[in-house]
C-alpha cells in the first residue's frame, strides 16, 4: 500500500529522494492521509524559493468538511509545486503517490531522510491508529 | 455511549465512514462528499436520518398546546399538510427548529433535532403540565421508527415506482410540505414531501424493523446513499439553518432572518421578544457570504470591516455546485447588505468576501424555500 521506495512521516507525508546528487526530493501525502480527508478542495503552498524546514509546517491543505497543516519531512528549499494541484485538487485523492505529488525540494541535510518511517514501519503505525 | 439507528450495520456494510454526532454514531460520507453532493443536485440521494426525533402529539387540545410552543401555527395548519417553524424559549432564543406534520384534527407529528430532543421533550411535557394538562399526550416513537430521506429531482420517480399509497394516487402527486401514507414494496410509509437538502425529495418514516429492508430497496432503485458530510454542504448551499451554527438559544428567529417563519399574531412562547425585534430590529443579522476560491472560512472565523470585526462565521464550505466558497454568519446590522465587503480570518490569512443575497443555491424552477 505504502510504497518501499519513499519515506514516511507520523504527520502522514511521504518524501521520494529523485536525484541523491542534487539532494532533490519529491514529497506529498499518503493515501491514508487522503482518505482520512476525504475530497480535497484546496491547497495552500509555499512558493519556488521558499525554505522549509523539517517537522515546521509549511503549507494547509483543505477538504470538503477539514483542514489539516503540512508539515515538511526535511529542512530545504522549494524548487517546484505541482500547479495541477490548484485546478485539479482531485489528483491527490486519486493518486497520492504519484500524480498528486505536492511539492519538489532540494534538501540541506540529506541525512534527515534516515530517521523517518520505511513504507513498512509507516503501515505499522496507521494500523495502530 | 453513542446511540445507533436501526440502519447502523447497514452503513457498516456498505462501507460508510462513521462519525459522533448528536450523541448518535452516523454516517459521515460514503463514496465522497462531492460524489454525493453531485448525486443530490442531479439524480437522488438516499440519507439515514433516524437520529433525528419522532414525537407524537395527540389529544384535544394539541393544536392549542402546539400554538403554543411553536412560532408557527398548528391551529391553521391542514390536515395532510407540514409546516417550518421554531420553538423558542422565553427569549426568543432557538430551542430547536423543527417540521412539523398535521396527521389528523387533534394529532400532529413532530421531527426535532437529534441532539435537541430530549430538551424539546422536557420542555413540552413542562409545559403540557403547566398549561395543558390532560389535553395533551406526548409519544416520542424515535426507537420504535425510521426515518429516512430520498432527496434530488429524481426522487419522486423512483419513489413512484416502488410505493402504492393509500389515497390511491402516485406519489409525485403530493404537494411539496404535505404528507400521505402507503406502502414501500409492501412496507409501510409515512411519507412527507420535506428535506433539508434544497432539493425536492421525500422524509419516510417506518418502523425500525423494516428500515434496512426499505433502504435496501431504495439503494436497489439507483438511489445514492449519502453521508451527513454530504447534507451539511447541501444544506449551506440552500442557506437551511442548523442548530448550533446558524441558531441556538441565544440567537432568535428575527436575527437569523427566519421572520417568515414566526407569526405575527397569537399568543406564543417568546412572541413578545420576537415581536419587539421585529418592529425595532436586531443589532446582527445572519448573512451569507462568498469568497473567490475554494479556501472555506469555517464556524468561529471572525468577520471584520476596516479592520474591526462586526461578526462571526457560523458555517462555511466549499460549494460544489457553485464552485466556490461560502459561508453563513453574524455581522453587526449597517454591514449586513448585499453587496458589502468584508474580510475573514482564515487562519491568520485575511480573505476578502462578499456579502450576497441568500440562498445561495435554489433548484431549478423554484423561486423560495419551502
Amino acid at each position: 500500500m505504502s510504497p518501499d521506495d519513499r519515506k514516511y512521516t507520523k504527520e502522514h507525508e511521504w518524501i521520494k529522494v529523485e536525484d541523491a546528487q542534487a539532494a532533490r526530493a519529491v514529497m506529498g501525502i499518503t493515501d491514508y492521509a487522503q482518505d482520512q480527508l476525504g475530497d480535497v478542495v484546496y491547497f495552500d503552498l509555499p512558493k519556488p524559493g521558499d525554505p522549509v524546514q523539517s517537522q515546521h509546517k509549511m503549507g494547509e491543505v483543505e477538504s470538503v468538511k477539514a483542514v489539516s497543516d503540512l508539515f515538511s519531512p526535511v529542512s530545504g528549499r522549494v524548487i517546484e509545486i505541482n500547479t495541477d494541484l490548484l485546478d485539479h485538487p482531485e489528483l491527490v485523492n486519486e493518486d497520492p503517490f504519484e500524480k498528486g505529488w505536492i511539492l519538489r525540494v532540494t534538501m540541506t541535510d540529506a541525512s534527515e531522510i534516515d530517521g523517518l518511517l520505511s513504507g513498512e514501519d509507516y503501515e505499522s503505525f496507521i494500523s495502530g491508529l | 455511549m453513542l446511540l445507533e439507528t436501526a440502519l447502523h450495520s447497514a452503513h457498516l456494510a456498505t462501507g460508510a465512514r462513521m462519525v459522533p454526532f448528536g450523541g448518535w454514531d452516523m454516517p459521515v460520507q460514503y463514496s465522497g462528499i462531492l460524489a454525493e453532493v453531485k448525486a443530490v443536485r442531479t439524480a437522488a440521494g438516499l440519507f439515514d436520518v433516524s437520529h433525528m426525533g419522532r414525537l407524537y402529539l395527540s389529544g384535544a387540545q394539541s393544536a392549542e398546546f402546539l400554538d403554543w410552543v411553536l412560532t408557527g401555527s398548528a391551529s391553521g395548519l391542514r390536515v395532510g399538510r407540514a409546516r417550518y417553524c421554531m420553538i423558542c424559549n422565553e427569549s426568543g432564543g432557538v430551542i430547536d427548529d423543527t417540521i412539523f406534520y398535521r396527521l389528523a384534527e387533534d394529532r400532529f407529528l413532530l421531527i426535532p433535532n437529534a441532539g435537541n430532543r430530549e430538551e424539546v421533550v422536557a420542555w413540552f411535557q413542562r409545559w403540557i403540565d403547566q398549561k395543558f394538562a390532560g389535553g395533551c399526550d406526548l409519544d416520542d416513537q424515535t426507537a420504535s421508527t425510521g426515518l429516512i430521506a430520498v432527496q434530488g429531482p429524481d426522487s419522486a420517480q423512483i419513489l413512484d415506482g416502488l410505493c402504492q399509497m393509500t389515497n390511491g394516487e402516485p406519489i409525485s402527486a403530493q404537494r411539496p410540505f404535505s404528507w400521505a401514507e402507503g406502502q414501500l414494496q409492501g412496507l409501510d410509509i409515512f411519507a412527507g414531501r420535506t428535506g433539508y437538502t434544497g432539493e425536492d425529495g421525500f422524509e419516510l418514516v417506518v418502523k425500525a424493523a423494516d428500515a434496512a429492508a426499505v433502504w435496501n430497496i431504495l439503494l436497489d432503485g439507483g438511489v445514492t446513499p449519502c453521508g451527513l458530510g454530504a447534507r451539511d454542504v447541501l444544506r449551506l448551499e440552500a442557506a437551511l439553518p442548523l442548530h448550533g451554527h446558524e441558531i441556538d438559544q441565544n440567537t432568535t428567529p428575527i436575527e437569523a432572518g427566519l421572520e417568515r417563519f414566526v407569526r405575527t399574531d397569537g399568543e406564543y412562547i417568546g412572541a413578545d421578544v420576537l415581536t419587539d425585534q421585529r418592529q425595532h430590529g436586531t443589532q446582527r443579522k445572519l448573512v451569507g457570504l462568498t469568497l473567490l476560491g475554494r479556501s472555506a472560512p469555517r464556524a468561529g472565523y471572525t468577520i471584520s470591516v476596516d479592520g474591526r470585526e462586526t461578526g462571526r462565521i457560523t458555517s462555511g464550505s466549499y460549494s460544489p455546485t457553485l464552485d466556490t466558497s461560502i459561508a453563513m454568519g453574524y455581522v453587526l446590522v449597517r454591514h449586513a447588505n448585499a453587496g458589502q465587503r468584508v474580510d475573514i480570518d482564515i487562519r491568520g490569512r485575511t480573505a476578502q468576501a462578499r456579502i450576497v443575497p441568500l440562498p445561495f443555491y435554489s433548484r431549478p424552477g423554484r423561486s423560495q424555500q419551502n
